[in-house]
């Protein structure tokens, strides 16, 4: 212990006395840390971000009947053509009916499953808004409005009003900002709607949703479930669609694929849903950790050359340090503590500085028409980047120092003192 | 009297750039309370025995026995212990840590020893530079003294752990003759009144003739002792 006392005494010696070299050397790991965290913590934010307009809104699990062509035709199931090769021209789709056969058994169960984090079941219906002579197509959302906001932030979509609002209201209906925008209505006005079926509705506009997709916010509003039954003309077990999510979202594949099989009807995971999601945001991990990467392998090579020029300089000191006792590994302990000192100033200020411009950039506007609860640059200050960071600048430090610091450790002391 | 030092047919090759053999055969051994110079001219091999016998260079044939111990053969580190408690250096160039002040480089190997606490470590350093008259300079950084007082600086630095031997490599080379008379003073009153042996590589004449003994080397043999 006390011999590490003396060698720590001896290593913050070199540094005070060399302040120029021992900040520039610091300042490289500084600068380094700091754009790793400003990186990691901006491209992260924004691949929270961007996942959280598409992922988050989008189910675990969706279940729905799909319409397509039966898999069996008849002729596969007649005995004498079994063996033999058939052909079928112009296979149609089977007629399905929409509504989904025991919803509400299916919901119940799910709902007891412990990996299930929240059920939606939902009523899409094909509707026109009608305003003056002219009929806009469209599709009615049948939610319940308040498990939808809780497991799909809806809430952060809709621009006026909220989802509470819609709850109350009996014929209430939240509008896509863009079928707004068309028909120029808005909070408190009544929109009419027809049917596929030609009945006539009046809604009240009760709140206003954009989700920054236009194909989306032209067609699409949400209404109560009952609501959306009522256009529909059917009861209250009628429901054409259920939305799921899991707590853990790596099950989505695998129950996806055991609710097809259990319930006879179509499961579509999100994996699947937007595999391209997933491929962006592991590319932009990549870019950040590879140019973090580089800026902290610069960072290595000027602590390896300043440390590198220290041991030039201090050949006489190293020689001395060895005539009086001081073993090799002491004299390699000392300047490796003095590139571990560099590492934990200039990382520990590099955090400060990530921190102070990763919250001045949390600070500065960003509005753009297609995120609209976005109002300012998204950046995630995640802990665990902070470690990393740090442990980053210990390491880099280190090997950098150990090449130097070994070479410090087989210098001749007889050499030394006999060149003078 | 004890034997400190002994070497036993000490041989030394440089293989670089030709084969060469510097050290031929050298045996002596020095006892307690002896003060020796050994002289001879440049390229002797004076200086070659010095680091050997210091325990620094470690390639060469023969046998070392510091207090009766042998040395020859030893580990680098274990080497380093017995330097550190055993044998005080004095070089022609200062060598003192220019960043440290001069009460730290006296410091130095004591803390490394760590055999007593701080406080006494700091007394005893203050001590010993008082004993050389340098104790006002104790707080300045080593480069901020004079030459004469830095190899005074350098004999308390040696002294502080109290060795066995102490061994110096023209310790009054680059010395004016009043601080080479000082320094002389110091070595005779350590031999005598402290039983410290010296051992001293030395080019002064004048130097070596009042010592108690001289051993003259000429191509890597002893001539005479």
């Amino acid at each position: 212990m006390m011999d590490f006392r003396v060698i720590l005494g001896i290593s913050s010696t070199h540094l005070l006395s060399r302040m120029k070299q021992t900040v520039t050397a610091s300042l490289g790991v500084t600068f380094g840390i700091a754009a790793f965290i400003i990186l990691v913590s901006f491209m992260t934010g924004l691949n929270g971000l961007l996942d959280g307009l598409v992922l988050n809104r989008t189910p675990h699990i969706h279940l729905y009947n799909q319409i397509t062509p039966s898999k069996q035709q008849p002729v596969d199931l007649f005995d004498p053509f079994s063996e033999s090769e058939n052909f079928v021209h112009s296979i149609k789709p089977k007629r399905l009916q929409s509504r989904i056969h025991n919803a509400q058994p299916i919901i119940n169960y799910l709902k007891e499953r412990e990996e299930v984090k929240g059920v939606v079941p939902q009523v899409i219906a094909q509707v026109f808004y009608v305003s003056g002579s002219i009929e806009l197509n469209g599709l009615v959302n049948g939610v319940d409005i308040l498990e939808e906001d809780r497991l799909f932030n809806l809430g952060d979509y809709i621009v006026e009003g909220s989802p509470r609002d819609l709850a109350k209201a009996e014929n209430g209906i939240i509008l896509g900002a863009g079928l707004a925008r068309k028909m120029s209505v808005s909070i408190g006005d009544i929109v009419q709607l027809t049917t596929a079926s030609g009945d006539f509705f009046s809604l009240k506009i009760v709140g206003i949703y954009e989700s920054g997709l236009a194909e989306i916010d032209d067609v699409q509003s949400y209404t109560n479930l009952k609501t959306a039954q009522k256009l529909m003309g059917q009861r209250d077990n009628y429901i054409t669609d259920i939305n799921i999510k899991l707590y853990d979202i790596d099950l989505a594949v695998p129950m996806a694929e055991r609710l097809e099989n259990q319930f006879g009807i179509t499961a579509v995971d999100i994996k699947s849903a937007n595999a391209q999601f997933e491929t962006g945001s592991d590319i932009r991990n990549l870019i950040t950790y590879a140019v973090s990467f580089t800026l902290l392998l610069v960072a290595g090579f000027g602590i390896y050359n300043i440390l590198n020029m220290l041991i030039y300089e201090k050949m006489n000191d190293i020689a001395i340090l060895k005539a009086t006792g001081f073993s090799g590994l002491d004299v390699k302990t000392i300047f490796l503590v003095e590139a571990i000192i560099i590492g934990i100033c200039g990382g520990l200020l590099g955090l400060i500085l990530g921190y102070s411009v990763s919250v001045l950039i949390d600070h500065t506007p960003f509005e753009t028409e297609a995120l609209p609860t976005i109002k300012t640059y998204p950046v995630n200050f995640d802990p665990l980047y902070y470690i990393f960071g740090f442990l980053f600048a210990l390491i880099t430090t280190f090997l950098a120092g150990y090449l130097p610091a070994s070479r410090a450790e087989s210098i001749d002391p007889v050499e030394i003192i006999r060149g003078q | 009297m004890s034997t400190v030092l002994r070497a036993e047919n000490i041989n030394k090759y440089f293989r670089e750039p030709v084969l060469f053999h510097v050290l031929k055969d050298i045996s002596f051994s020095i006892e307690q309370g002896d003060f020796i110079s050994i002289m001879g001219k440049s390229g002797c091999g004076k200086s070659t025995l010095l680091y050997i016998l210091s325990t620094m260079d470690t390639d060469y044939e023969g046998k070392l026995y510091l207090n009766e111990e042998l040395l020859s053969g030893r580990s680098g580190s274990e080497l380093s212990k017995v330097r550190n408690a055993n044998i005080g250096f004095v070089f022609q160039f200062h060598y003192l840590l220019p960043e440290f002040s001069v009460l730290e480089n006296v410091m130095l190997p004591a803390k490394k020893l760590g055999r007593k606490p701080l406080a006494e470590i700091e007394a005893d350093a203050i001590e010993n530079l008082r004993l050389l008259g340098v104790d006002k300079h104790a707080h300045k950084k080593a480069y901020r003294v004079s030459g004469g007082e830095k190899q005074r600086i350098a004999i308390a630095r040696a002294l502080i752990n109290e060795p066995a031997i102490i061994m110096c490599d023209e310790p009054t080379g680059n010395l004016d003759s009043k601080n080479s008379q000082i320094v002389f003073e110091l070595f005779d009153e350590l031999s005598s009144r402290k039983k410290l042996s010296l051992l001293v590589v030395t080019h002064d004449e004048d130097f070596a003739n009042k010592t108690h003994n001289i051993i003259t080397m000429e191509d890597g043999r002893i001539l005479s002792a």
